[in-house]
């Protein structure tokens, strides 16, 4: 499977794990302080984070780079705007 | 007192920064809007993280766990972090591409080639703007509210209707002033670097305000325990369907007029890339802190002479609890810092927005108009001031008007661009959006967005539910069937245009 499908995907399973509805009604506590509701949610930014950290690495559009540097390259004027 | 000199040397601060980054300015409109492109990955991250964690990052985050909970975080942070750096992958990446190929600066410019209409311009612009302004409305209410809090009793002969604290019409107005002068200084350079530094301001002190704070309770484990429990689930405080419309607010992004911006303008695709992964980090570094305090807030009490009160009173204004956790739990002098790391969050998005605002308005409207040899390079950055001056006028003197929850007013703002996203998604993806499409997106979004605002009493009301979900699920799903309806029952775009921004790749092109 193609790395960026594997990203992608991974941002969908990402999108539905974001409806926790397992701990709508928790009121407990991790670590003493850190209400689950919102432990949960800080563990997803990390998760998202790495997701996006995959991305840069394995799946960065470096085509469109290269069609820029192709062509300034035949355009060496520039922008047109 | 010490409170005000702290915050009068950070302003000062400001200024200073600004007389810096002028020494480095070249003079001209190009350096002035763009900085010659000269942006690298750091200050890109700071500026756009900057300018995106606003006073409701702050102040909203702090008023809406008050008002409903631990829920917030779920409702905008989280899915920030992954809605955002999605739409930084998707279509910030690929604007960069045509921004360095033609040459763009701003996203009307874009619209006007891809959708083959200088009229499309005139239409968008009033309608972004229109957009903005809330955006700085948020900041000038949020700072306004924080620094009235932070300085109860520093002046009670000066201003004893607001027990000596400095007002917020001249709070706002310092703030405004301070802004348009280091920007009007130094242009993007300066609102960049001035950007960068806020940015390191408000996320560290953000942190010495919560440890300071959870100490004066006796520590976080102690703190959570006065909070009250009902706020601690979302059980009862929004439904799960409305929970998951939050989803579709932070497309915002995608249409941000200042991320547009950069987007164009920046040196290289790679320096996007920390933006992308850090984005969703620094979210949760300024945001977790912010929604304790509120839930803190929702019950905490201190000790008095005259026995236990709690610190912010049931039916306070939900905008002021940061400024009274801040006021009333710690010091004089610790408390101006504190304010000074707000208000850096809060003038961090004045600046790109202001410059953002005068940008678009001699490019896309006088410029466009007038033609690009009619004025001088002076001429064009005194008209792109002068814009910026009526704006803030507009905004504050709104600011002035019946308060609203900073939270809910940053989300109809948000509400609007996101509900412009299927615009931009359109042009960047598919050949087939068309000039006409572009204008119906443009003209049903504005209408229905307004519509629903006004049916919320300009923000006034916050339960304007439909179907159990956000006014943003209507707003977006009018908005992307018109472009696709729209889009197929009329004529595509030439083949010129088509072969400018669609053009074969490199890979199928040497084949």
């Amino acid at each position: 499977m193609k790395s960026r499908t594997v990203i992608w995907t991974l941002a969908v399973v990402l999108a539905v794990l974001h409806q926790d509805f397992w701990y709508w009604d928790d009121r407990s506590l991790w670590f003493g302080f850190i209400p689950v509701g919102l432990g949960y949610h800080m563990l997803y930014s990390l998760a998202t984070a790495a997701l996006w950290a995959a991305a840069v690495v394995w799946a960065w559009p470096s085509e469109v780079e290269e069609e820029v540097d192709a062509y300034l390259k035949a355009h060496p004027e520039g922008g047109e705007a | 007192m010490i409170s005000v000199a702290i915050i009068a040397a950070y302003l000062a601060l400001l200024l200073g920064l600004g007389v810096m980054s002028q020494r480095l300015n070249k003079g001209t409109s190009e350096d002035f809007f763009v900085a010659s492109h000269s942006i690298g990955p750091i200050l890109l991250l700071m500026s756009i993280f900057g300018t995106t964690m606003t006073a409701f990052a702050m102040v909203g985050s702090t008023a809406e766990a008050f008002e409903s909970g631990v829920g917030v975080y779920g409702k905008m942070a989280s899915w920030s972090g992954l809605v955002h750096s999605a739409v930084f992958f998707l279509v910030g990446i690929k604007l960069w591409g045509i921004g360095r190929r033609y040459g763009y600066v701003t996203q009307i410019q874009y619209f006007r080639d891809r959708f083959e209409s200088g009229a499309f311009g005139y239409l968008l612009f009033p309608v972004l703007v229109g957009l903005v302004i809330p955006y700085l409305l948020v900041g000038l209410l949020g700072a306004g509210t924080v620094v009235r809090q932070v300085t109860t009793g520093a002046f009670p002969g000066l201003f004893p209707a607001t027990n000596g604290g400095v007002p917020h019409w001249v709070s706002a107005a310092v703030i405004s002033g301070v802004v348009l002068t280091y920007v009007f200084i130094g242009g993007l350079r300066a609102a960049a670097w001035a950007n960068t530094f806020q940015t390191i301001v408000f996320m560290a002190i953000g942190c010495v305000t919560f440890y300071l704070i959870s100490q004066r309770l006796g520590g976080a484990a102690e703190a959570i325990k006065m909070a009250d429990p009902v706020k601690l689930a979302r059980e009862g405080l929004v439904e799960p369907s409305q929970f998951l419309s939050y989803a579709l607010i932070p497309l915002s992004v995608g249409m941000f007029p200042h991320l547009f911006q950069h987007w164009l303008t920046a040196k290289s695709a790679k320096t996007f890339r920390l933006t992308v992964i850090a984005h969703p980090i620094f979210i949760m570094i300024v945001w977790t802190p912010c929604i304790l305090i509120g839930l803190w807030a929702t019950g905490a009490v201190m000790d008095t002479p005259t026995g236990l009160h709690r610190i912010v009173p049931e039916g306070a204004n939900p905008n002021a609890v940061l400024g009274m956790m801040v006021n009333k739990l710690t010091g004089d002098a610790m408390g101006g810092f504190l304010t000074a790391g707000i208000l850096a969050a809060i003038m961090s998005s004045l600046d790109s927005q202001f410059m953002c605002l005068g940008t678009m308005f001699t490019n896309d409207v006088v410029v466009h108009f007038c033609g690009e040899k009619r004025f001088t390079d002076r001429q064009k950055i005194f008209m792109a001031r002068a814009f910026i001056v009526a704006i803030v006028v507009i905004t504050y003197l709104l600011s002035l008007a019946e308060p609203r929850s900073v939270f809910a007013l940053g989300i109809w703002c948000f509400t609007g661009f996101a509900a412009l996203f299927p615009l931009v998604f359109a042009a960047v993806y598919w050949k087939r959006a068309t000039r006409a499409a572009a204008f119906a997106t443009v003209i049903v979004t504005a209408a229905t967005w307004f519509w629903l605002f006004r049916a919320s009493n300009y923000g006034l009301d916050r339960d304007v539910l439909i179907f159990g979900m956000m006014p943003v699920a209507v707003i977006l799903a009018a908005s992307a069937v018109t472009m696709i309806v729209v889009s197929l029952i009329t004529a595509p775009p030439s083949r010129e245009t088509l072969d400018k921004f669609f053009p074969p790749r490199l890979a199928d092109a040497s084949n």
